[in-house]
C-alpha cells in the first residue's frame, strides 16, 4: 500500500502570536515550528502503522520552502519512507491543494492523507481540495482508519455523533483523534531521517484564490469578577441579569 | 444571487437558519439547496428567515461529499449564484472546500462576521488566539460561516419549494452504522456548555457535571488529558487540538486554563471558572471566577440553576 501523507509546518502551541507590517504579516520572531500536531499525531503515525501491518510505502509531503526541511526531517525521523517539498510558499489552501494534487496525480497512491486541520490557519480545506482535484471520495474528519484489500473502512464525526464508513481506494482522508497515539522519534529515526531522501520539486504555474489583507487580536478581557463559593444563587442572577446568557 | 446549502435530513438546525440569515443580510436574494425529503411545509419556513426559492434534491442522501458538491455546482449553475454560503460545520468542512476547487472560487473557512467595507471577511486564526481578514481573489466566492456566530433572524417572507434534480450521480461512501447518543446536544452547536478537567479525580465524578448540564440545558465538554485518559469520550476535548467552540456560556471546572486549552475556547461569550488554586490561569480568561472546590461547588451550582428556572416559571 502507497501512502501519501501530507503534512504542515505550524507554529508551536505556546508560540506568540503578533503581526507585523501594519499588522499585515505574522511575525515569526522567536517563533519555534512543529509539524502540525493532526497531520503527525494521527495521519502520519496510522500510515505508519498501516505500513507496518501489511507493507508498501509511506511518502510525506509538504508545499514549503528550504526552511522547512527541519520539520519535514522531524516527520521522517518519526518513520517516513521519503520526503517531498514543492519549493513554494504555501500561500493559499487551495494553492497548496493545487500543488499536491498536481503532484500526486498518476502517481498511483492508494490512501492521501491529511490532518483534519492546521492550528494556524484552522481552515479544514486542502484534503477535501485534493479530492476533488483528483476526483477522489473524500471522508472527513475520521477517528479511526482500517484498509482490507481495496476496502478503506472508518469511523467519522457527524453533526451530533460518529459513523461507520467504508469506501473503495483510492481515496482522500482527514484524520483527528482516536486514529492513532503520538509517537516520539527515537535516536535510530533521526539519525535515520538525516539520509532518508527528501526530493525538491518545482511548483507548478497556479494561482492563490484568496489572500489575507490584514489581522487582528481579540479585545483584552476584563477582569474576572470573583463570586463567593456559598452564594450561588447570586452567580446565576449574574448570568441572567448582567450577562444575559441564560 | 446567494446561494445557501443546508442539510435538512434531520429538520433545519440552528445552524442551517443562521446561514440564511447571513445569507440575506448579505444583501441580493436568497436560494437554498438541500437534500433529502425534508417535508414542503418545514422547508417553506425558511421564507421568513430570508430564502426566496429552495431546491431540493430528494434523491441525494447527503452522506457523499463527492455527490453534495455536484448538487451544489449544480444549483450554483441554475440560479447564477456569485456567493455561496455554508455552516462551517463538519458536512460544510467537507463540501465547501470541493466546491472551491470545483468552481474555482475562493473560500472563506469559518467566517465569524459579515464582510467588512472593503469586502474582506474576519476569521478565526492561531486557534481563535487572532483573527485574520480574507479576501477572495476570484468573482465567485464561498463563505463557511462558523456557527454560532451570528443569530438566526425572521425578517418574515414567502419562499416556495422546488423539486431539483440535479443529476449528482451515486454515493461512493457507504454507510455502515450510525451512533448519535440520545438527547445530547451537539457541542459545536451549543450555546452553554459545562467543562471539567483533571481536577475532578475521575470518571466517576462526572455526574456533577453532566447534573449542572441538565439543569442548565447544556453540553459538557473536557480538557484533553481528560480524553486522553479515557475519562471522557474524543469528542468531548475542547482546545487547540481537539474542538473550537464559542458557545454564549462556558463553565470549566478544575481546568487550569493551559494556552491550548483557552485556544478553543477563547470565542465564548461567557466563561465561568471554578478552580481551588486562585492563582490558575484560567481565572485571567474568565468573566466570573469561583476560587472552590468543585467537588462543593457544582452541586450548589445546579441546585441554584434549579432554584432559578422554578422561579422562572
Ligand atoms: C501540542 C499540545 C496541544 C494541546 N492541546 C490541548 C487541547 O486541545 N485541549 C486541552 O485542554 N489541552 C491541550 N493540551 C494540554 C494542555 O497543555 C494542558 O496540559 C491541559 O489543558 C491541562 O488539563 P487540565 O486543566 O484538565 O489539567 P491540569 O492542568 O492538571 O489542571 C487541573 C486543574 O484542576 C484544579 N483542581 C484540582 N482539584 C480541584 C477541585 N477539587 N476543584 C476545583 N479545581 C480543582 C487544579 O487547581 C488545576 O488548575 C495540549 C498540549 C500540547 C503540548
Amino acid at each position: 500500500m502507497n501512502i501519501l501523507v501530507c503534512i504542515s509546518k505550524a507554529p508551536d502551541t505556546t508560540s506568540k502570536i503578533a503581526f507585523t507590517n501594519g499588522n499585515t504579516q505574522f511575525d515569526e520572531n522567536g517563533v519555534q515550528y512543529i509539524v502540525n500536531p493532526y497531520d503527525e499525531w494521527y495521519a502520519l503515525v496510522r500510515a505508519l502503522e498501516l505500513k507496518e501491518a501489511q507493507g508498501g510505502n509511506v511518502t510525506i509531503i509538504t508545499v514549503g520552502t528550504a526552511s522547512d526541511d527541519a520539520v519535514i526531517r522531524k516527520a521522517l525521523a518519526i518513520g517516513a519512507d521519503d520526503a517531498i517539498r514543492i519549493d513554494a510558499l504555501a500561500t493559499d489552501a487551495y494553492f497548496v491543494a493545487m500543488q499536491i494534487a498536481e503532484y500526486a496525480k498518476g502517481k498511483g497512491f492508494d490512501l492521501i492523507l491529511t490532518g483534519k486541520e492546521t492550528i494556524d490557519y484552522n481552515g479544514s480545506q486542502v484534503a477535501g481540495m485534493i479530492a476533488e482535484a483528483l476526483e477522489l471520495p473524500y471522508i472527513s474528519i475520521a477517528t479511526k482508519l482500517d484498509v482490507a484489500g481495496s476496502t478503506i473502512s472508518c469511523e467519522r464525526e457527524i453533526v451530533g455523533g460518529m459513523q461507520e464508513v467504508e469506501v473503495q481506494a483510492p481515496a482522500v482522508i482527514s484524520c483527528a483523534k482516536g486514529m492513532a497515539e503520538q509517537r516520539i522519534p527515537n535516536m535510530r529515526g533521526i539519525m535515520a531521517a538525516r539520509t532518508k531522501p527528501l526530493n525538491v520539486v518545482a511548483p507548478a504555474a497556479l494561482e492563490a484564490l484568496t489572500t489575507f489583507s490584514t489581522y487582528s487580536m481579540p479585545a483584552a478581557k476584563s477582569s474576572v469578577k470573583l463570586i463567593d463559593p456559598n452564594n450561588l444563587d447570586e452567580l446565576v442572577a449574574l448570568l441572567h441579569n448582567e450577562a444575559k446568557v441564560i | 444571487m446567494n446561494l445557501v446549502y443546508i442539510n435538512s435530513a434531520n429538520g433545519l438546525s440552528k445552524a442551517a437558519l443562521e446561514t440564511v440569515t447571513y445569507a440575506k443580510k448579505l444583501g441580493a436574494d436568497v436560494a437554498v439547496v438541500t437534500n433529502g425529503n425534508a417535508a414542503a411545509e418545514l422547508l417553506a419556513t425558511l421564507g421568513a428567515y430570508g430564502a426566496s426559492t429552495v431546491l431540493q434534491d430528494a434523491g441525494v442522501d447527503g452522506q457523499d461529499p463527492s455527490q453534495l458538491v455536484k448538487l451544489v455546482a449544480a444549483a450554483a449553475a441554475k440560479v447564477g449564484a456569485s456567493t455561496i454560503i455554508f455552516s462551517h460545520d463538519l458536512i460544510g468542512k467537507a463540501v465547501a472546500p470541493r466546491l472551491s476547487v470545483r468552481l474555482k472560487a475562493g473560500l472563506v473557512a469559518g467566517a465569524v462576521a459579515l464582510p467588512e467595507a472593503d469586502g474582506s471577511t474576519k476569521v478565526n486564526v492561531f486557534s481563535g488566539k487572532a483573527f485574520g481578514y480574507v479576501k477572495v481573489n476570484s468573482a465567485v466566492r464561498i463563505i463557511s460561516l462558523l456557527p454560532n456566530s451570528i443569530q438566526p433572524e425572521q425578517t418574515g417572507g414567502n419562499c416556495s419549494t422546488e423539486a431539483f434534480d440535479s443529476q449528482a450521480g451515486s454515493s461512493a461512501i457507504s454507510v455502515k452504522a450510525t451512533k448519535k447518543p440520545e438527547g445530547a446536544i451537539p457541542l459545536p452547536e451549543a450555546e452553554l456548555v459545562v467543562s471539567a478537567g483533571r481536577g475532578l479525580k475521575g470518571p466517576e465524578n462526572w455526574g456533577m457535571v453532566e447534573d449542572l448540564a441538565a439543569a442548565l440545558g447544556a453540553a459538557t465538554a473536557c480538557s484533553r488529558p481528560v480524553a486522553d485518559i479515557g475519562w471522557r469520550p474524543h469528542h468531548e476535548h475542547v482546545g487547540q487540538t481537539g474542538v473550537a467552540i464559542r458557545p454564549n456560556l462556558y463553565i470549566a471546572a478544575g481546568i487550569s486554563g493551559a494556552i491550548q486549552h483557552l485556544a478553543g475556547v477563547n470565542g465564548s461569550k461567557v466563561i465561568v471558572v471554578i478552580n481551588t488554586d486562585a492563582e490558575a490561569p484560567f481565572f485571567k480568561a474568565a468573566d466570573y471566577g469561583i476560587v472552590g472546590d468543585a467537588f462543593e461547588v457544582l452541586p450548589r451550582f445546579t441546585e441554584a440553576v434549579k432554584r432559578f428556572r422554578a422561579a422562572q416559571h
